[in-house]
């Protein structure tokens, strides 16, 4: 819950860069401790770091169209649990997020219902058809001044209809976010990574080059449109070194990982746990390492969640059946510093460029990702980078339960969210 | 032993114990009065997600000689299709009180999921591409009787062992829940298994199940004891694994002149239904040496023998 005060003094916190000092936050934006009146709500962080607040490029809603498995206001308390002041929807709602009206329909449910801020991603095509642009233009002039387009969930997988969004969108700086999926080579049934896995446990393969041939094309397309590209959820070894050599010849491309093609891998469906069924799938640890390793030297930009939340009777169904996705928002900042802070991977400014200031340019979103500085927007995160729990998947703020880090024991990072000035997430 | 989900699960001692016990209980089909007392009062819910006529009715017939009740629901069309989870389609009918459930599904993991969610025991009876067990224990059966016979001139007893023994299984790998759970019985029985394929219908990582993987049928025919050929299904055609029947039949199919190139004590097995003129010639099929029928006879008594394991046994436990 937002918490009623409009200024409070954070005292003792210690920031990525090393540097310390006080923070004092009045009307939604950093001021001058020392104008900070006796009596203002103290927070004591001594001990603390205190961070920009954390910024998602890839979160599943579900509002409008699915409000049993979330809603604006459950799937942003989870994101300020942890430790995020921004998410970006992303269109696979219902009605799809492909018109001016419905951008901004959820543009102004995040703003009456959201515990952070949410930008809104537009879709690509027309019902995330892939056949016909959606207006995209409009999307961009409206209210919700939409940047990101993404089919997420499905591939843009037509290649003149990726080349003509690539260069739609151009003078007006949007981005084109691709979920990377051939689908022939890997079709609405494939649901494991394939590999000797896949093989022993009878389930249909879902091959890495079926991801690394959709983004060798599209980083080409990118070139030729001389437009933005953002690579969703990579997940391979391949993709990573066609997105290193785009880069090194300058293509603008920008990509992310989900924490879990971070953390686990493909022997966790050999239960068959729903639970692990997400699309692109866990993969090998091969590629588990090359994502650490890209996600440390730079050429995987960002870390996203892709917070899937789905109702239980949507889990509930045989592995191939069952819908794809897990829930993110609230282990994400947990997984990251276990994989890449705790192992000496990335320092602390890394893990704020890759969770907060990069996502924040990638999407443009204006007041998020900044400085903690005087003047800027009060989004920040406390957090403790010492503290450890096991999950509790019953103990989230998200309607879903689909958490693939239940009775795992993890960092347990986020003490406090400040979003544009107030509490929103206080730890017990 | 509670569940039978996969070979992967049982232990050499277990797998004797099956197949010991199918013996006797194949011994009572030559019986006038067939039924046994053991699962009198018990309940045995075959649920099939799938089409399936031989093995329900394998299943149903082998329940109603050991005297349990036993039930065939026809969930054909998947649950999902009528708003209702597996899980909740499971639940109603082990709320009814059903002491086990035969079920057969098209997706892989199915049974081991439901034996996650009920209290009855669960037998899988083919679970997507993944496993049918009964089927391997069946044909291990088969097998056994027909070494025996090689060996001893008789099929009587229990049989002899399969250590050095040549099993070539033959067709759609990828597809086949019968070949994973042949392989994973195999190791435990000892029996030597080559799979025969074309490359695009191996599963990912066959190389590491521990048998020669080839696709040269000519070159393995001369040494089986075994050839176990596998159903090719049309769809997989369409799909464009390979590019015509005849060229399929050609490379992979047990055609009357393959057939004569067989070791005279080798035998024929095959899971059914055949395609005859695809996979296995009418000549094949039929052959003196053909097991085909044997396989079905079987079947009866290694899945009495598997019902007894599960329900018999743990009602001695528990009186």
């Amino acid at each position: 819950m937002t918490s009623a005060s409009t200024s409070l003094l954070i005292t003792g916190a210690r920031q990525a860069d090393g540097t310390s000092g006080d923070l004092f936050v009045a009307d939604g934006r950093f001021a001058d401790p020392a104008d900070a009146p006796a009596g203002v709500h103290r927070v004591d962080a001594d001990g603390l770091l205190a961070l920009p607040g954390l910024v998602d490029l890839h979160t599943h809603l579900r509002q409008p169209g699915r409000e049993d498995a979330e809603t604006v206001a459950t799937g942003t308390a989870a994101a300020a649990r942890g430790g995020f002041t921004c998410v970006h929807a992303m269109a696979n709602l219902t009605p799809a997020t492909d018109t001016a009206e419905a951008a901004e329909y959820v543009q102004a449910l995040g703003e009456r219902e959201g515990h952070c801020e949410v930008r809104v991603v537009g879709a690509v095509t027309k019902g995330l058809g892939g056949s016909e642009l959606s207006e995209l233009g409009l999307m961009a002039k409206s209210a919700a001044s939409v940047r990101v387009f993404s089919d997420d969930g499905r591939c843009v997988a037509d290649s003149l209809v990726m080349r003509r969004a690539l260069t739609y969108v151009k003078p007006f700086g949007g981005v084109i976010a691709q979920h990377s999926q051939d689908p022939r080579l890997a079709g609405t049934d494939a649901c494991c990574h394939e590999s000797e896995w896949s093989g022993r446990l009878g389930l249909p393969g879902w091959p890495s080059q079926a991801e690394s041939v959709i983004v060798a094309r599209d980083v080409q397309l990118a070139e030729l449109a001389g437009s933005r590209l953002h690579v969703c959820h990579v997940s391979t070894a391949e993709s990573v070194e066609v997105i290193r050599w785009a880069k090194r010849r300058g293509v603008q491309v920008t990509a992310e990982v989900t924490p879990h093609h971070l953390l686990l891998d493909t022997p966790l469906v050999a239960g068959y746990d729903t639970t692990f069924k997400v699309n692109p799938p866990l993969r090998t640890s091969e590629h588990l390492d090359a994502v650490r390793e890209a996600l440390a030297d730079g050429t995987i930009d960002i870390v996203a969640t892709d917070h899937a939340p789905h109702a239980r009777q949507d889990k509930d169904h045989p592995f191939d059946v069952a819908l794809p996705g897990m829930l993110g928002l609230e282990q994400a900042l947990a997984v990251v510093v276990d994989v890449m802070v705790n192992t000496g991977r990335i320092d602390w400014p890394t893990l704020v460029r890759r969770m907060s200031s990069t996502p924040a340019r990638i999407g443009q979103v204006p007041g998020q990702g900044g400085r903690l500085a005087i003047g800027e927007p009060a989004n920040l995160v406390l957090v403790d980078p010492s503290a450890r729990a096991v999950v509790d998947a019953d103990a989230s703020a998200s309607r879903g339960r689909n958490n693939p880090y239940h009775g795992r024991e993890l960092p347990d990072p986020v003490v406090a969210t400040v979003f544009r000035g107030r509490i929103s997430y206080q730890r017990g | 032993m509670r569940h039978l989900l996969s070979c992967a699960d049982l232990d050499e001692s277990e797998v004797l114990s099956l197949l010991d016990l199918a013996v006797e209980m194949q011994q009572v089909q030559s019986r006038p009065v067939k039924k046994l007392p053991a699962l009198r009062g018990r309940t045995i819910v075959n649920i099939f997600f799938e089409d399936s006529t031989r093995t329900r009715t394998s299943f149903e017939i082998a329940g109603k000689w050991l005297s349990a009740d036993t039930i065939n629901v026809s969930a054909k069309g998947s649950s999902v299709s009528k708003g209702e989870s597996l899980r909740d389609t499971m639940l109603t009918l082990d709320a009814m009180g059903a002491d086990a459930f035969v079920i057969r599904h098209s997706s892989s993991g199915a049974a081991s999921q439901v034996a996650g969610w009920v209290r009855a025991h669960v037998i899988n009876a083919g679970d997507g591409q993944h496993e049918h067990p009964t089927q391997a224990l069946l044909d291990a059966y088969t097998m056994r009787q027909h070494f025996a016979r090689v060996a001893n001139g008789t099929s009587k007893g229990p049989g002899t062992g399969f250590a050095g023994k040549r099993i070539a299984i033959v067709g759609d790998l990828l597809h086949s829940r019968v070949v994973r759970s042949n392989v994973l019985l195999q190791r435990i029985l000892g029996g030597d298994v080559v799979l025969v394929a074309p490359p695009t219908l191996l599963p990912t990582g066959v190389e590491d199940w521990g048998c020669e993987v080839t696709d040269d049928l000519d070159a393995v025919l001369p040494s089986a004891d075994i050839v176990m050929m596998l159903r090719v299904q049309r769809e997989r055609m369409a799909g464009g694994f390979f590019p015509t029947e005849r060229e399929y039949t050609e490379s992979f199919g047990l055609t009357p002149g393959r057939l004569a190139g067989l070791k005279p004590t080798a035998a024929i097995c095959h899971p059914g239904p055949m395609n005859r003129g695809v996979e296995i010639s009418p000549a094949a099929a039929d052959a003196a040496n053909s097991l085909v029928l044997d396989q079905v006879s079987a079947g009866v008594a290694v899945r009495m023998s598997v019902l007894y394991h599960l329900l018999a046994a743990e009602e001695g436990a528990q009186g």
